[in-house]
């Protein structure tokens, strides 16, 4: 009973603590985000909240909530106000199985796990929650009223749907690795430097691709693209529900960011943490000071995506919508296929070999590298061809 | 028709298996964008940092006192003519004996006033002056106004002030 209740409040504190993070990250990635397309820009972004500006993701919440909150006359008032509680939910939960560390021993033989629930379907959760998400636009779009919206939600809706499958085919190939869906499981199987993404370049590429759009970030942010949809899904929106919908973007980053940490960089693996949980000063401690190390390297993993989501907006253009669909269903998703039949053939030799894991590395580094090849020399020769016909 | 041989035709090509795979071009992008982001800033923080206009900047106006300290100005009133705003207005006096050090000229005007809602800050008035007395600074510019009563500046904010002269690069 004991053990029980103190475990159910560690729990609370870390699912808390979590949730905290989540929601401290997402505010500021607003912050950073102007920063950092001011920076791109050579400009120097928000400056005057605060010293550097770090008031500002406060003055905008001041802002969101003062504005007028407005539900069209002629829009499903219910679903309406459902929209953004949805896309803000299914963006909060996905967090739940990521493995955020390793355990922490809090004495008394009570052992918690970094994680908020350890489900042996992590992965289907994450990727059932993900599917989820799209209602939350579909709903907020088609209850405007307004065929922007409804524009912006189709589109978010078809966009979503046909990049969930290349992702689903990418992940096929790590769990074909890790032989488990639990999300544990998998960042256990990649301590030690074993990460991912070594064995698995090509399925890296396609997620992270993937992992653009689900996020509706650029280059695939067709469902609110401002200069043709005025502002998609949300243009209806104001004041705080409008605040829940970008807001919801952000954590999707975060998580995104924290996924693909979990699946192919390893999780809370760092370099050196054997050696930390062998420290002798910290005596007992050092087991827990390396789990918590763990904890903190992942949140950077995660920010580190998060950059690079910002980095990549500020770059490029958008997509047109049938190059968006060609890029999702000719190019990723039999990249995808190719991805877990090359994984399959590398495991394959790897057991004939003895089981020498850089082989494996090896072996996936090599099948891309021949698929590129193969591909360039194709669209060589067809290149020659059509140009010997218009001569 | 070609109007001049500078015109170049453009073919289409078909896009290179490079072009056609997006990833370089992205990587070279955001390499390209890495490279602003560690770049010096070109941001002026305005109201702390201020950027030099140039010698000819039409800034706030200033009645000009001569070397004795007197002031320039004789009132007659052909500023008001040019202004296309029509923005002076002035009312004229003659002057006093023992008054000569502050007025240069016999006749002088007891109020001038600038009306910087309408003033378009185009200097016909400094060119229209016949005694060089009213100047536009280079450096420094009208403050701002919240209220409809501060917009009319009197001789109190346009005379030259003894300590602070105002010199306009190039004057001796
Ligand atoms: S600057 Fe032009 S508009 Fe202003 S007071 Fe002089 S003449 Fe009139
Ligand atoms: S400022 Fe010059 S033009 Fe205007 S009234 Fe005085 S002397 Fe005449």
């Amino acid at each position: 009973m004991e053990i029980t209740s103190t475990l159910f409040t560690a729990k609370a504190i870390y699912v808390g603590i979590i949730f905290a993070i989540t929601l401290g990250v997402a505010a500021y990635s607003t912050y950073f985000e102007r920063i950092i397309a001011a920076f791109m820009q050579d400009r120097v972004g928000p400056d005057r909240a605060g010293p550097f500006g770090i008031l500002q993701p406060l003055a905008d919440a001041v802002k969101m909530f003062m504005k007028e909150d407005f539900i069209p006359a002629n829009s499903n008032k219910w679903l309406f106000i459902a929209g953004p509680c949805l896309s803000m939910l299914t963006a909060l939960m996905t967090s739940a199985v990521v493995p955020f560390g390793d355990q922490l021993d809090l004495g008394d033989g009570i052992i918690l796990d970094l994680q908020g629930i350890d489900v042996n379907i992590g992965i289907l959760w994450v990727f059932g929650i993900v599917s989820l998400g799209v209602y939350g636009v579909l709903i907020g779009g088609w209850a405007s009223n307004n065929k922007y919206s409804l524009i912006g939600a189709i589109r978010a809706a078809s966009q979503n749907i046909s990049y969930e499958l290349a992702m689903g085919l990418s992940i096929i190939a790590i769990l074909m690795l890790s032989g488990s869906l639990s999300t544990k499981s998998i960042v256990e199987t990649q301590q030690n430097g074993h990460w991912n993404i070594l064995y698995q370049p090509l399925g890296f590429v396609i997620f992270l691709v993937c992992a653009f759009a689900e996020c509706n970030r650029t280059p695939f942010d067709l469902p609110e693209c401002e200069t043709e949809l005025i502002g998609g899904y949300h243009t209806e929106y104001s004041s705080m529900k409008l605040g829940f919908y970008l807001f919801s973007e952000y954590i999707n980053m975060f998580i995104s960011g924290a996924v693909m940490a979990t699946l192919y960089f390893g999780g809370y693996d760092y370099l050196f943490n054997d050696y930390v949980a062998q420290i002798s000063w910290l005596g007992e401690y050092a087991y827990n000071v390396s789990a918590l190390l763990g904890l903190v390297v992942l949140i950077v993993k995660a920010l580190i995506f998060v950059f690079i989501f910002m980095w990549v907006r500020w770059t490029l253009p958008r997509f047109r919508y049938d190059q968006l669909m060609g890029l999702g269903w000719t190019g990723l998703i039999p990249l995808a296929m190719f991805n877990v039949v090359l994984t399959g053939a590398s495991m394959l030799f790897t057991v004939n070999d003895g089981g020498s894991n850089w082989m494996t590395v090896g072996a996936s580094w090599a099948g891309v590298i021949i698929m590129l090849v193969v591909t360039f020399a194709y669209s060589e020769m067809k290149y020659k061809k059509k140009k010997l016909a218009t001569a | 028709m070609k109007l001049s041989n500078k015109s170049k035709v453009l073919e289409q090509e078909e896009m290179t298996f490079a072009e056609r795979i997006y990833l370089p071009a992205i990587v070279g992008g955001m390499a390209t964008t890495l490279k602003h982001f560690f770049s010096k800033k070109v941001t002026i923080r305005y109201p702390e940092q201020k950027r030099y206009l140039g010698p000819v900047f039409r800034g706030h106006h200033i009645l000009k006192r001569d070397e004795e300290g007197a002031e320039r100005c004789t009132a007659c009133g052909l500023c008001a003519v040019a202004c296309p705003a029509e923005a002076i207005s002035m009312v004229a006096e003659e002057r006093k004996k023992g008054e000569e050090n502050l007025y240069r000229e016999e006749k002088y005007a007891s109020v001038y006033e600038i009306n910087m809602l309408r003033c378009i800050f185009c200097g016909l008035c400094e060119e229209a002056c016949p005694k060089q007395a009213i100047y536009l600074q280079h450096d420094k510019m009208v403050p701002v106004f919240e209220d409809r009563s501060e917009v009319i500046f009197g001789k109190d904010k346009l005379v030259e002030k003894m300590d602070n002269r105002y010199l306009r690069e190039g004057w001796k």
